[in-house]
């Protein structure tokens, strides 16, 4: 990936900018989320926010749309001092706000979405056809072929980030905030999005670009702005910075992008599978007829867009979802259909891509997530009741080996960050020992920090002795963790290639479906 | 044989006007309902608030002399009831199904009450049939839809009227958005639960008019628990209609032709107990309901307090 920046530094450095927030500080109860923060934004530049949750972005820009109100410092727009105190004044200004989650109504149309608090009547109805032919214009104007009169629930998620940003354009926004935008899409729509961003741009829109993915930043912005716990640590841009140097400002110290591994010494098979097929939710083939192995001592990952069948192959390796058809051995005894007990017996441990639904009791303290599948066993037991004590220990010791911070072992796993909830299901998987990891998406919302951290034990696991199967949305997450990778394409394993070999470009056309010719 | 050819002998085309007049309550509080789960309000105490506006336009019909004022009377109990539900589920936020239910214990003892209290034996005057001019005088279509009482038309009208006001003006527009993704709404400027109690007083006045429907049209005089579960029939065909003004209409038909033909049957000795005939209508709306229920979304934000 070459490291060109989209937005042409077409902006005036020395013109007014039409964004300058000055020495914004933000008190909430025990903490300070932004201490004195300067930020300014120039006509027709991205500038990127970075820093990991918590740093205080989501903080700042609700400052800017009015949902919070700064302790101290003033907002200016185009240099003129402007109280924003809700979001109405905010768009009133000519600021755009497009969520992380999206603000739309799935069964409603994308004309009603849009003009939703602005309707236009006609005589006592609504006019629908008037801002459907200006959304037209809208989506003509800056690319982004949007149906005004498709229904929300049937477009993409790409499609529906489309529709926040039309909606914003509808507002006649100037200034548009994007808050984590890419943390949804496919690497295409990523692409997509981008180049929507610099068509913004080239029209004379300013873009504050929320993120924590470095390699997002020098691909996109103009500058780039640098929050950590609450402060600016500093300002940069694509030419001067690199990923390891943004990457130390973001946590403060430096950190491993590199996988620090030796190479794999592979044994014999742990995991075999063979022309396994598996359905989805909807009944459609979801999994089409996949072998392969993962021998002990080695790290496979599956590469490929979300949604080729990744998820349901998980859910059956690990007996959540039934087999239609093929088999599933590990140590060369067959798995029963539908069985997570014979998959955690046979010494598998599942770090699941759904840490919320799967993967922790949200409700119940850290030490109870724990043991999750191994309280009714000794040494968690007592007799017919649980041994609190032993529960109690356990915990203790994982928390520190693992370095979950929380309070205390007795913190309900709903009340950690995210990184920490996922060092919880680490270390609870970790805790026996395991001849067969099978990790999905093992660092999806989790901060620079913690994904170093989890990446390390992956890698010690394989060291130890354990076959390692790897699935991860994210391409450099595959390539730099694995040292086998297969890529998954509408159900069917469609390539695979030694990891030290591999080619970044190939594998992205593989997941596309497209042969290298 | 005898029997089969009184059976051919009836008149269904009078069968089929009362069907349209009795469905009258039921479609008012299916309007109700709608108006209310749309926004993203239960409201099962819709029973309870038609049976307090029956009581209430039954005393002020009798005491004022006036159905018009009792009808009146009735509606704006209903809306009062239906306010006091929206009160406790939007801003003390309580599980609306337990606040509904208390609500229709509730109609239930003190209606009761009041009944023997006021030991009240006059009745109102219900209002008579009006036959719609030239209308009226059309085969079977003027007999079934316009050679009714003043209330029937009012009901049709309303249908019309609420399936308009929802699905093609900015009330109903804002209306299906917070019953959906009440945030969206409020990001674009909306007041979700302003708009939310607007429509569950509306939803309780509906429902009231549907309760003073019994005594203004039906009966003239009131009974406790005379309400006989038609808020909950109109709440079935809420569902049964999927949220929508008219397919709840149709629905409510649906249910109350069997009770129509019950009585066409009563009248000429059927030879089926008259108790099987009158559980007929409950019968059909649990069937239909087992198949709508699976079928037919609610609002999604539905019994949230935002």
């Amino acid at each position: 990936m070459n490291k060109s920046s989209t937005s042409p530094p077409t902006a005036d450095p020395n013109a007014v900018p039409v964004l300058e927030m000055r020495g914004i500080t933000k008190r909430f109860p025990g903490v300070l989320a932004n201490d004195n923060i300067n930020l300014d934004l120039q006509r027709g530049e991205i500038h990127c926010l970075l820093g990991e949750n918590g740093a205080g972005k989501s903080t700042l820009m609700n400052i800017l749309y009015g949902l919070y109100q700064p302790n101290e410092g003033e907002i200016l727009l185009n240099g003129k001092p402007t109280k924003i105190t809700n979001p109405k004044d905010a768009i009133a200004h000519g600021i755009g706000m497009v969520h992380q989650h999206f603000m739309l109504v799935p069964t409603l149309t994308v004309t009603e979405n849009v003009t939703l608090g602005l309707e236009e009547n006609k005589g006592l109805f609504i006019d629908v056809k008037k801002p459907a032919d200006r959304i037209r214009a809208l989506s003509k104007q800056y690319g982004l072929d949007v149906d005004p009169d498709a229904y929300i629930k049937d477009l993409s998620v790409g499609m529906q980030q489309r529709v926040e940003i039309i909606k914003t354009l509808y507002r006649n926004a100037q200034i548009l905030v994007l808050d984590e935008p890419t943390a949804v899409l496919t690497p295409q729509e990523v692409d997509d999005l981008f180049h929507t961003l610099s068509q913004l741009i080239s029209q004379g829109k300013s873009i504050i670009f929320i993120t924590h993915k470095l390699r997002e930043v020098l691909k996109v912005a103009r500058r780039i702005t640098v929050l950590r716990q609450g402060r600016v640590v500093g300002a940069t841009t694509p030419q001067e910075a690199d990923s390891a140097k943004l990457a130390s400002m973001m946590v403060g110290r430096s950190v491993m992008l590199k996988v620090d591994k030796d190479a794999a010494k592979p044994q014999a098979p742990v995991l075999s599978i063979s022309d396994l097929r598996v359905l989805s939710e909807r009944r459609t083939v979801a999994v089409n007829g996949v072998s392969f192995e993962v021998r002990a001592g080695e790290i496979v990952g599956i590469a490929g867009v979300e949604g080729n069948g990744q998820a349901e192959l998980v859910e059956a390796l690990t007996g959540l979802r039934h087999i239609e058809q093929g088999t599933v051995k590990i140590d060369s005894a067959v798995m029963p259909n539908e069985s997570p007990d014979a998959v955690i017996e046979a010494g598998a441990a599942h770090i699941p891509e759904d840490r919320h639904k799967y993967g922790l009791v949200l409700s119940y303290p850290i030490r109870y997530n724990m043991v999750l599948s191994t309280f009714d066993k000794p040494p968690f037991t007592k007799g017919m009741s649980l041994d609190e004590g032993m529960i109690t220990k356990n915990a203790k010791d994982l928390v520190k080996k693992f370095d979950v911070r929380t309070p205390s072992e007795e913190t309900f796993a709903g009340s950690l960050s995210g990184g920490n909830q996922q060092k919880v299901v680490v270390a609870r998987e970790f805790s026996r020992p395991i001849k067969l990891l099978i990790a999905s998406q093992p660092t999806r919302g989790v901060d620079v920090g913690s994904i170093e951290f989890i990446h390390k034990q992956i890698v010690a696991q394989r060291d130890a002795g354990a076959a390692v199967l790897l699935i991860s949305a994210e391409l450099d997450e595959v390539m730099s963790l694995s040292d086998r990778i297969l890529v998954m394409y509408k159900g069917k394993i469609v390539g695979q290639s030694e990891a030290a070999t591999a080619k970044r470009e190939d594998i992205g056309l593989l997941m596309m479906g497209t042969q290298k010719n | 044989m005898e029997f089969l050819s009184q059976l051919l002998d009836l008149n269904w085309i009078s069968m089929l006007s009362q069907t349209l007049n009795t469905a009258v309550p039921i479609v008012l509080a299916a309007l109700g309902g709608i108006l209310a789960e749309r926004s993203g309000v239960i409201n099962i105490a819709l029973e309870g608030i038609m049976l307090m506006a029956a009581y209430a336009a039954f005393a002020i019909g009798v005491v004022t002399g006036s159905t018009l004022l009792g009808l009146a009377g009735g509606v704006m109990a209903g809306a009062l009831l239906a306010a006091f539900h929206a009160l406790i589920s939007i801003k003390y936020r309580t599980d609306q199904t337990i606040s509904g239910t208390v609500l229709n214990i509730f109609a239930v003892g003190i209606t009761a009450y009041l009944y023997r209290q006021f030991n009240m034996t006059e009745s109102v005057e219900t209002f008579q049939q009006w036959n719609v001019p030239i209308l009226s005088d059309i085969p079977v279509i003027g007999e079934i839809f316009f050679q009714q009482q003043p209330l029937v038309y009012f009901t049709l009208l309303l249908v019309v009227i609420v399936q308009l006001a929802l699905f093609r003006t900015t009330w109903g527009l804002r209306t299906r958005a917070i019953g959906e993704h009440p945030r969206a709404a409020d990001t674009a400027g909306i007041k979700v639960n302003r708009m939310r109690y607007i429509n569950v007083i509306l939803s309780g006045a509906l429902a009231g008019l549907g309760g003073a429907w019994l005594i203004a049209e039906a009966v003239g005089s009131f009974t406790p628990g005379m309400t006989t579960g038609r808020g909950f029939m109109g709440l079935a065909a809420m569902i049964f209609g999927n949220w929508t003004p008219v397919g709840s209409f149709l629905a409510a038909l649906l249910f109350t032709v069997p009770g129509a033909i019950q009585v066409k049957l009563q009248l000429i000795n059927a030879p089926i107990p008259y108790q099987f005939l009158g559980m007929l209508p409950y019968i059909l709306t649990i069937i239909v309901l087992v198949g709508a229920v699976r079928r037919n979304k609610p609002p999604a934000a539905i019994g949230k307090p935002y």
